[in-house]
This record gives structure tokens, C-alpha cells and sequence, in this order.
């Protein structure tokens, strides 16, 4: 590519483009429609993942220190949208189209086939994630934000039934809310600085008077609530578990990085406009994002505890992370941050993975047979001394013990013990926090919610698998599970146990990453004095 | 001009709030609409409120102040097309919701 500010665009378009492609395939009259549909979206899949890795790479020759700025239309920085791809956004582009691909690859075995227009609103899913993570425009996030949350309510709807419909009723009048909340935010930062760019922001804020001061700070919070909904903090995260657990699999382990959308927009805002002041806003903001943080953490531990489901599990476990996510956050130091930026990775992908794991296991095991085994739990087992012939047991088959073997992997990942990414991830972050001079409450607070909520997710996802793996096999076959629907479980929980490997150039990575986005100046120039392209 | 146009955007916000947090779907979609119409006349006032004035600037050397500011009127325009958008997909789900469940109450409670 002649042009390297052409690669920050790529990411809307392949997904656009494959929307596009697929409305036009549904009215093609092929032989074999149904397999070409499937290899069309895989190709679009894998194409948005070469598009993402090439930006990531491209951003790495340019140097670390550098946003790519692009100026839609040609209209110069502040005045017109730009699209910003530094490494942050560039990582969650990554990270997002990993799992995009990895859902649906998932998908094409069944699921995509249970509702209509399952791959264009995926795509369209992708494309606003994607923008969402790009755009360096206030009012064009809230436009992708619209745009994800218009192909989520549909997403969610897929598959239909009641339980569903239910849910999709609640996430989408609380999202409906939040926009309005984003919209009033936003009108009171534009009223008050007078510009949209975030770059532009950055740079007006020390200059606001000192009477608008508190009208600013107002819209700042406003906003901040709109985010933090989306962030499924507590106490705005009520609608979290159930739409997960009621959306289809490969959708869900998608909702999965949605989540992260609203800890990037905190992560960007906080850090260009206030991380770096001294002004009140500061203590304050850092303050509550700590408690949010704590009590997200709280309930989402007690909630991963309770939860009898592996779905409503998965679900409490994304609050979980979205809780360290935003302590990591409030606790506004760049070497946590660089800690948090390894662990949104690593939390996203093995969260995702173990959403599509729910489906494969609900495979194996009837539902009858899960029931029985929490129902067990409860009442304790009449028989317990098995026969004598019973004690051995048959042999189990190999797909059941691949199985076993993900789940494994996944609440290693997700409860943050050594010797994967997990463990490295939440251990970078607490060294961090104790690496400053002098450890504060703060830094207790945050160790000990990070340490203790592992326990409770170990606890829990423990006892999930005592249920589902220590249950009697049906006596029936177990059915075969098809290569494409475990191909990708594999493929993101390898990529998890390959993070941990390369731990030493990722951590490298993620604290550059994190030192750029804890110096907004860099940022700011970058996107202001872009150059006009001729 | 100003007092006007605060208390009709507080008088929205609040009955739409009320109905937000009211049982049945219904009253909660009328509320999303009236606040929905406060926000945006919330977004236009951020762009101070000016009489007779044009929001497009005409010729070439002009003094900025004798317009309106454009800006607030474009973000207007999208947030009015995206919530309206919104407001109708959300009717259709409050419709499927009502055919699967028998009733209009938002948890699908009969009562």
C-alpha cells in the first residue's frame, strides 16, 4: 500500500464490503449456495484478520511513538471526522476480528442458519466495533456505537423464542438510554469546548473558563455513564447476564469484546482529557472508577459463584474482567495500564472461547443430564457405592476429553493462574501497582480485589466442571462434534497459551502502548498537525 | 426565548423519565420518544440559541458572529434519523415480545 493512512479505513470497509456481499449472495441462484455462502464470509473473515495484523505491523515499522491519521473526505483535523489508528485501537481492532473470525467459523456449522440474515449483521457488528475502536471523532463514536448496537439488538433477537425476545427487550431500551445519555454528553462537551475531535478536545479543555468549568465536567460525567453502561459496570450492568446467556453462542463469545468497547472509550477519554491534569476531576474520577471497579468485581464473583449455568457463568465472568478492567484504569498508572492492555486480550478471547464451549458441551450432554448433576449437588447422590463392575469406567472418547481439556485451559485463563496468560496479565499489573515508591489503600484494594476475585472464578469455574465432566456419561453415543465448531475453540485458546510464551515481546509491546496513551501530547499533535493530503 | 425552550426540555425529560420507568412496553416507548425530543432540543441549545439568523454561510469574507452555529444542527439531524430508527426496531421487538408472551408488561409478568 503506497499510502500507509489508507490501512486505518480497511478495518470499516472489508467488513462493509462482506455486508454488502452477502446481501447481494442471498438473491444469487447457485448450485451449492449454502457452501458458498459459508466460504464467502470465512474469506471475508480471514481477510479482516490480515487487514488487522498488516495495521498492527505497519504501526510497528512507523514507530511507536506515531498515530496514523485519517482525514475522511480530506477535510483537515479539526473540522473534519478523522479516523485515528494508534497501537490501543489497533489492538482491539485485532483482538475483535480474532474473535469475529473465530465466531464464525463457529457459526457456519449451524447457527447461522437458525435466524435470517445471520452474516450481514455480523458483519455490521464487526464494522461498528471496528469504528468504534478507530474513529477519533466524539459524535462519529456515538454513530458506531449505533451502528453496533443496531446489528447487537438483532444479533441478540437470532435464533428467536421467548426467553430471547425477553432479553433483547431490556438490553435494547437500556442501550436506547444510554445513547440518549451519550447525545446529551456530547452536546455539553461541544457546547463547552466548541469542537468534537478528541484530539481538539484535549487541547481546549485547559483552556474552558472557568465559569463553563463545571458545565464541562458535567457532560465529561454524563458520558462517563453512558460508557460505563456499556462497560457492564456495576450498578449499570443488570442487563449483562441475561442477554448473554439468552443470545446464541457465536454471538455471544462476540459480546464478548463489546463489552470492551466501553472500557476503550473510558481508557482514550480518561487519559487524553484528564489523567494527566491535576484539577479535581482527577481525584474524582479516579476515586469512582476504583470503587465502580471493586464493586463490579464483587458482583461479579458473587454472581460467577452462583451460577449454576455455563453460560451465566461465562456472562459473570465478562463482568468480572470488565470490573479489573476498570480498576486497572482507575488506578491511572502506565505500567497497570500496559498489565490491563495484556489482560483485555487474553480475558477476551478465552471469555469468547468459553461461550462457544457452552454450545459444544450442551452437544455432549443432554440438558437433562446438567439438571441432574446440579440437582445431585443439592440433594447429595442415593447410591453413591457404585457396583463393582460400574467402578471401572468406559473409555472416554476423544472429543469429550478435548473438550475437557478447553475448559481447562479456560478458567486457568480466567481465574489467573500460572502458568498462562491469565496469571502473566494479572501478575504485570500488580507488580506494576507495587512498583511505585509508596503503596497507597489504593494499591491494597486493587491486589486484593484482583487476587480474591481469582479465587471466587477458580471456585466457581471448579465447580462447573466437577458438574459437567464428573457427571455419568449419557449411555447413548456422544455425538460427534464437527471439526468446524471446535476448530475454533482451539484456535483461541491456543492463541491464549501462544500469548504466554511470547509474554516477554507482548508485555514490551503493551508498555510502549501503554506509555503513548499515558502522554496524550503525542496523540494530540499527531491527529492535529496531520498534514493535508494533496 | 431561553427560559421557553429549558422548561419545555425539562417538562420532556421529566414525563419521559416517569413513563420510562412505568410496567407495560407501551408507556416505556412513549417515554424513549419524549426523551428522545428533549435530548435533541437539549443538542440545539448547545449551540446557544440565535433568531433570524442562518446557519450557512453565504459569501466569502463574513463575520462568524452574524450566523448560527451549524454544527449543532447536523448532530441533530443524524441523532434525530438514528433514534428515530431505533425507536422503530425496538417497537418490533415490544411486538414480538407481546405475541410470544400474551401481555405488555416489560418482564412478560402476568398480573
Amino acid at each position: 500500500m503506497a499510502e500507509p493512512m489508507h490501512m486505518a479505513i480497511l478495518p470499516i470497509l472489508v467488513p462493509m464490503a462482506a455486508m454488502i456481499a452477502n446481501l447481494f449472495f442471498n438473491n444469487l441462484r447457485l448450485a451449492d449456495r449454502s457452501v458458498w455462502l459459508v466460504r464467502l464470509n470465512i474469506a471475508f473473515g480471514l481477510a479482516l484478520l490480515v487487514v488487522a495484523v498488516a495495521l498492527l505491523v505497519m504501526l510497528e515499522r512507523l514507530g511507536g511513538s506515531l498515530a496514523v491519521v485519517y482525514p475522511l473526505g480530506n477535510w483537515p483535523a479539526p473540522f473534519g471526522i478523522v479516523l485515528v489508528a494508534d497501537r490501543l485501537s489497533a489492538t482491539m481492532v485485532l483482538v475483535t476480528s480474532v474473535l469475529s473470525l473465530a465466531a464464525l467459523i463457529f457459526a457456519t456449522a449451524r447457527w447461522h442458519a437458525r435466524g435470517t440474515n445471520f452474516f450481514p449483521l455480523f458483519h455490521a457488528l464487526t464494522m461498528g466495533l471496528n469504528g468504534a475502536f478507530l474513529t477519533g471523532d466524539l459524535f462519529n463514536l456515538f454513530v458506531f456505537f449505533e451502528l453496533l448496537l443496531a446489528a447487537s439488538y438483532g444479533l441478540a433477537l437470532h435464533g428467536g423464542g421467548r426467553n430471547r425476545v425477553k432479553a433483547a427487550l431490556h438490553y435494547i431500551a437500556i442501550n436506547l438510554v444510554a445513547s440518549f445519555l451519550f447525545l446529551i454528553g456530547v452536546a455539553l462537551i461541544y457546547g463547552t469546548t466548541g469542537t468534537l475531535n478528541m484530539a481538539d478536545i484535549a487541547r481546549a479543555v485547559p483552556l474552558i473558563a472557568p465559569e463553563d468549568r463545571g458545565l464541562f465536567d458535567a457532560g465529561a460525567a454524563v458520558l462517563g455513564v453512558a460508557f460505563l453502561i456499556k462497560a457492564g459496570a456495576w450498578p449499570l450492568h443488570f442487563w449483562l447476564p441475561n442477554t448473554y446467556s439468552a443470545a446464541a453462542p457465536p454471538v455471544a463469545a462476540l459480546f464478548a469484546v463489546m463489552t470492551k468497547v466501553g472500557f476503550y472509550a473510558i481508557l482514550r477519554l480518561w487519559t487524553l482529557v484528564f489523567a494527566n491534569s491535576s484539577g479535581p476531576e482527577l481525584a474524582f474520577g479516579q476515586g469512582l472508577l476504583m470503587i465502580l471497579g471493586i464493586a463490579t468485581i464483587a458482583f461479579g464473583s458473587i454472581g460467577a459463584l452462583s451460577s449454576k449455568a455455563l453460560d451465566r457463568l461465562a456472562s459473570y465472568l465478562i463482568l468480572v474482567s470488565a470490573g479489573t478492567l476498570l480498576l486497572a484504569v482507575g488506578y491511572n498508572a502506565p505500567g497497570v495500564t500496559s498489565g490491563a492492555l495484556f489482560y483485555v486480550v487474553v480475558a477476551t478471547l478465552a471469555a469468547g472461547a468459553l461461550f462457544l464451549l457452552k454450545d459444544i458441551i450442551d452437544q455432549i450432554l443432554p440438558a437433562e443430564a446438567q439438571v441432574l448433576a446440579v440437582s445431585l449437588e443439592i440433594y447429595g447422590d442415593e447410591d453413591e457405592n457404585l457396583d463393582d463392575d460400574e467402578e471401572v469406567s468406559r473409555t472416554v472418547p476423544g472429543s469429550a476429553t478435548l473438550v475437557t481439556w478447553c475448559f481447562a485451559i479456560a478458567a486457568l485463563i480466567m481465574a489467573g493462574l500460572p502458568p498462562l496468560s491469565g496469571f502473566l496479565s494479572k501478575f504485570a499489573m500488580i507488580a506494576a501497582a507495587l512498583d511505585v515508591e509508596a503503596a497507597s489503600a489504593a494499591t491494597w484494594w486493587l491486589i486484593g480485589a484482583m487476587i480474591v476475585s481469582g479465587l471466587f472464578v477458580l471456585v466457581a469455574m471448579v465447580r462447573n466442571g466437577i458438574n459437567i465432566f464428573w457427571t455419568s456419561l449419557p449411555d447413548t453415543d456422544i455425538p460427534r462434534i464437527p471439526t468446524v465448531e471446535i476448530a475454533p475453540i482451539v484456535m483461541l485458546l491456543a492463541l491464549c497459551v501462544a500469548l504466554a510464551f511470547a509474554a516477554g515481546p507482548a508485555m514490551d509491546f503493551f508498555t510502549d502502548t501503554a506509555a503513548f496513551i499515558h502522554a496524550p501530547g503525542a496523540y494530540v499533535s499527531s491527529v492535529l498537525t496531520e498534514p493535508p493530503t494533496p | 426565548m431561553e427560559l421557553i425552550l429549558a422548561i419545555a426540555i425539562g417538562v420532556l425529560a421529566a414525563s419521559g423519565v416517569y413513563l420510562l420507568l412505568r410496567p407495560r412496553t407501551f408507556q416505556v416507548i412513549i417515554g424513549l420518544s419524549l426523551v428522545s425530543y428533549a435530548v435533541n432540543l437539549f443538542i440545539l441549545a448547545m449551540g446557544r440559541l440565535r433568531m433570524d439568523a442562518a446557519p450557512i454561510l453565504d459569501r466569502s469574507a463574513v463575520n462568524p458572529g452574524d450566523y448560527t452555529d451549524p454544527v449543532p444542527q447536523a448532530l441533530v439531524l443524524t441523532a434525530i434519523v438514528i433514534g428515530f430508527a431505533m425507536t422503530a426496531l425496538f417497537l418490533v421487538v415490544l411486538l414480538a415480545a407481546r405475541g410470544l408472551t400474551g401481555n405488555d408488561h416489560v418482564d412478560g409478568r402476568l398480573d
